[in-house]
């Protein structure tokens, strides 16, 4: 299985993670991609765009450890993660996830279970940047939830 | 001697990004380090005594009952919301 992981802090050329995901081998039947924009609004307001820290090491295993999980419960081709870090601002892409498999199905749900596990056990922290200041972003009980499915 | 990094808002609350240090008392579990470090710097207690701090032992998540061995490798924070 190929696996690509990086953490950067330039724009994700996504389209070259797509490309890498069907150039990987001639058995590739379906290549599904999740790509997270920044918003430019939270519960509160208007945002400017956010500022993301990680663990140097510790993030990369951790990404290596969600698409190893995936890869035994599902028959994948590929799988790459791409995760920005640094200053991130309004529609630009924070993350992207693209899977190749033969068959779609196993595709569409390793794609999500990589991206439910990446939002509860990846060390990234999120800082919300507005006019009225920075505000480190909480936990949603609804990743937690969303991770609990599967 | 064990490294203990903090990030995200706990590095800024406490305004560190690691520290060193020679030995933990008691048990050497990470909740005596923790107690030990809030020992040493009182103002630290609100922010590292909160039940929601994650610890990782060399880039592991583990729990507050861990043991720590000498040149460990700790790391403190809050939740992730990467994604």
């Amino acid at each position: 299985m190929k696996v690509s992981i990086s953490v950067q802090q330039e724009l994700i050329d996504t389209a070259k993670f797509e490309r890498a995901m069907s150039d990987a081998s001639k058995k590739v039947g379906a290549v599904v991609s999740f790509s997270g924009l920044v918003r430019d609004f939270n519960d509160k307001g208007d945002i400017l765009g956010l500022e993301l820290e990680h663990y140097p090491g510790m993030t990369e295993k951790s990404l290596a450890s969600i698409i190893d999980q995936a890869s035994e419960r599902w028959d994948l081709i590929a799988a790459s993660v791409c995760h920005r870090v640094g200053k991130i601002w309004n529609g630009e892409v924070i993350v992207h996830v693209s899977v190749a498999s033969q068959h779609r199905k196993q595709a569409f749900e390793a794609c999500e279970f990589i991206m439910d596990y990446l939002k509860t056990d990846a060390p990234f922290w999120k800082k919300e940047l507005s006019k009225d200041g920075d505000v480190w972003v909480e936990t949603k009980a609804s990743d937690n939830d969303a991770r609990g499915r599967w | 001697m064990i490294k203990v990094q903090f990030f995200a808002s706990i590095r800024e609350a406490l305004g560190t990004e690691s520290i060193a240090v020679e030995t933990v008392k008691g048990n050497s579990l990470v909740s005596d380090l923790i107690e030990q470090l809030c020992e040493e710097k009182p103002e630290w207690g609100d922010v590292l005594m909160d039940s929601k701090v994650l610890v990782a032992i060399n880039q592991e998540m583990t729990h507050q009952g861990a043991k720590l061995e000498s040149d460990d490798e700790v790391a403190l924070f809050p939740p992730v919301t990467g994604g």
